[in-house]
């Protein structure tokens, strides 16, 4: 677990150079910075994989929009594979509307992310990647 | 606010969702104080609200003509600190207005501005180019990369963008002028400043003037306003009235200034006609003063009456009590002080316990009681080590304000005066 120093902590988890952080349920400026702050440091500590766990998410505001716009771009710059998790119906319309499923994958909950990526990394060897 | 997505892409989810980001960015721009996190979150809310992976928020300085960036996201390293204007690209982009101007506008529509920053615009791949206008000053630019759906932006889209940036560029133009506000206020703080330091200055240069008439009493007027200002700071007065009294003190004496030098320097006791002549000094140190707009309003009366007696029995005008302003009974006290603690043509100045003997007698005659108590309290701090600053000691000299004979005779003074015994016995007599 991640304790910022203000405010209620980022919950997450490493799994091998795999990382699944877990968003809060209201993800707006506060909480969308120490998510990305998070995912930031996942990916400098050398994360392969990030998995982004929605389950406790009911809301996301622009600012939200903007702020996991920017993890993709640090993903996307450091060839890290993501996976938005556990998403409700509503936030998946948002991202869909918006263009953000175009840049990760969405899974059903963090098991099938984890499976998404498993697969994943085995076709990435079995291409010689 | 928060806008829950209903059917999946429909026109009116995205516009509840652009409504949103609008009211949202209403609010943060009254709520936030900090201009940067301002800001910061209004390109995120830009960003955010049509989906916008980069994007960069600059602010115009006129005096350099520059655009420094102050937000971005999404842009990389490449992103410059700031952007130099040339005078023609300033002009051109207050021609534009908040407009939205693509790369893939036609070559007409192109502007010099991106034309000229080429390099800028590639590096960071900015598709849209916003310039900041509000009421005819040119005051930012707003910078947007690519949308995440891969689609151009629409020209629904650039509505969007433009009610933001309208949002944005006032909340620059406030920023802007509310710095320019502090400025000069600092500016006026300052002068106001220097100006205090004149008129002190220029005090000063008249107390010098006033004592320079009188050869005996050189550097008098200067120590009588160092003496009212620490009865005034041992009263509880503020700063400035304590600066204001100071000056009252330097300038008691202004009216002297009237008065044949052969009086004023007479090495003898003066006859009747010549103490008339001089006991018109406060008088007509009132009508020098009066005319004068001082900051602090009672020195033309302090020179007026600081010759008063509480008991009546003092001049120009016979005052008694508390007919007589608290700031002459100070300046008289310390006139009073000096007086006695100075060498005269026909007199040597007495020993200490001698003044403070002299307290105790004409305290309720010529001295305001509480004045008197302030007076002997200050001299005893200062005696006890209790004050930073040994004014009693620079003036007087060490062996002078010698504590182990005075402080006893200050401390029974003070007790006397605050039980009323030795006003009691004045009102007796």
């Amino acid at each position: 677990m991640a304790e910022l120093a203000t405010g209620s902590p980022v919950y997450s988890r490493s799994v091998g150079d795999l990382a699944v952080v877990y968003a809060g349920d209201y993800l707006n400026k506060l909480s969308g910075e120490r998510i990305e702050r998070e995912c930031r440091r996942q990916l400098e500590a050398g994360c392969r994989a990030l998995i982004i766990n929605f389950r406790e998410t009911e809301l996301v505001n622009s600012i939200g929009i903007s702020i996991l716009l920017g993890v993709i771009d640090a993903a996307e710059s450091t060839g890290a594979q993501l996976v938005f998790a556990d998403l409700n119906s509503q936030t998946v319309q948002l991202f869909e509307m918006l263009g953000l499923t175009r840049h990760v994958a969405l899974a059903k909950d963090e098991e099938e992310a984890l499976a998404t990526l498993a697969e994943f990394a085995t076709t990435s060897r079995a291409a010689g990647h | 606010m928060i806008v829950r997505a209903m059917e999946k892409g429909t026109p009116l989810q995205k516009l509840l969702h652009t409504f949103a980001a609008l009211a949202d960015l209403g609010q943060e721009i009254a709520d936030t104080h900090d201009f940067d996190e301002k800001m910061r979150t209004a390109l995120h809310l830009v960003q955010g609200s049509l989906g916008i992976m980069r994007g960069a928020l600059a602010v115009f300085e006129p005096e350099t003509q520059k655009m420094k960036f102050i937000a971005a996201r999404g842009m990389g390293e490449n992103l410059p600190s700031d952007v130099k204007l040339s005078s023609e690209e300033t002009s051109e982009l207050l021609g534009r207005g908040i407009h939205t101007l693509t790369r893939d506008d036609e070559a007409p529509t192109l502007i010099n501005f991106i034309l000229n920053h080429q390099h800028m615009f590639d590096f960071s791949r900015i598709d849209l180019f916003v310039p900041l206008v509000v009421r005819g000053s040119l005051v930012g630019m707003l910078l947007l990369g690519g949308k995440a759906t891969g689609e151009g932006f629409s020209a629904e889209d650039c509505e969007v963008i433009c009610a933001m940036a309208r949002h944005i560029g006032v909340a620059i133009q406030e920023h802007c002028s509310f710095e320019e506000l502090q400025r000069r206020a600092e500016e006026n703080r300052q002068l106001y400043e220097e100006m205090r330091v004149i008129y002190r200055d220029t005090v000063r240069a008249f107390a010098a003037a006033i004592d320079c008439k009188d050869k005996y009493t050189q550097g008098h007027s200067e120590r009588v306003g160092k003496y009212s200002e620490i009865i005034a700071r041992e009263m509880g007065w503020s700063e400035e009235e304590v600066e204001g009294i100071a000056v009252a003190g330097y300038l008691h004496d202004i009216g002297k200034l009237v008065v044949e030098k052969e009086i004023i320097n007479a090495p003898y006791r003066i006859d009747a006609k010549q103490s008339s002549e001089l006991n018109r000094h406060p008088t007509v140190g009132y009508e020098i003063l009066s005319p004068i707009n001082h900051p602090f309003a009672d020195i033309p009366l302090s020179a007026r009456y600081h010759h008063e007696r509480v008991d009546g029995k003092g001049y120009p005008e016979g005052l008694k009590g508390d007919e007589i302003p608290l700031v002459a009974k100070i300046v008289n006290l310390a006139d009073s002080f000096d007086a006695m603690t100075t060498d005269r043509p026909y007199k040597k100045r007495r020993r200490m316990e001698e003044v403070v003997e002299d307290f105790r007698r004409n305290t309720g005659k010529q001295f305001a009681p509480e004045v008197v108590v302030s007076f002997c309290r200050a001299l005893l701090r200062e005696m006890k080590g209790e004050t930073r600053r040994h004014l009693f000691i620079k003036m007087l000299g060490k062996d002078y304000v010698e504590q182990e004979r005075i402080a006893p005779l200050l401390r029974e003074l003070i007790e006397d005066l605050e039980s009323g015994a030795l006003t009691a016995r004045v009102g007796n007599a």
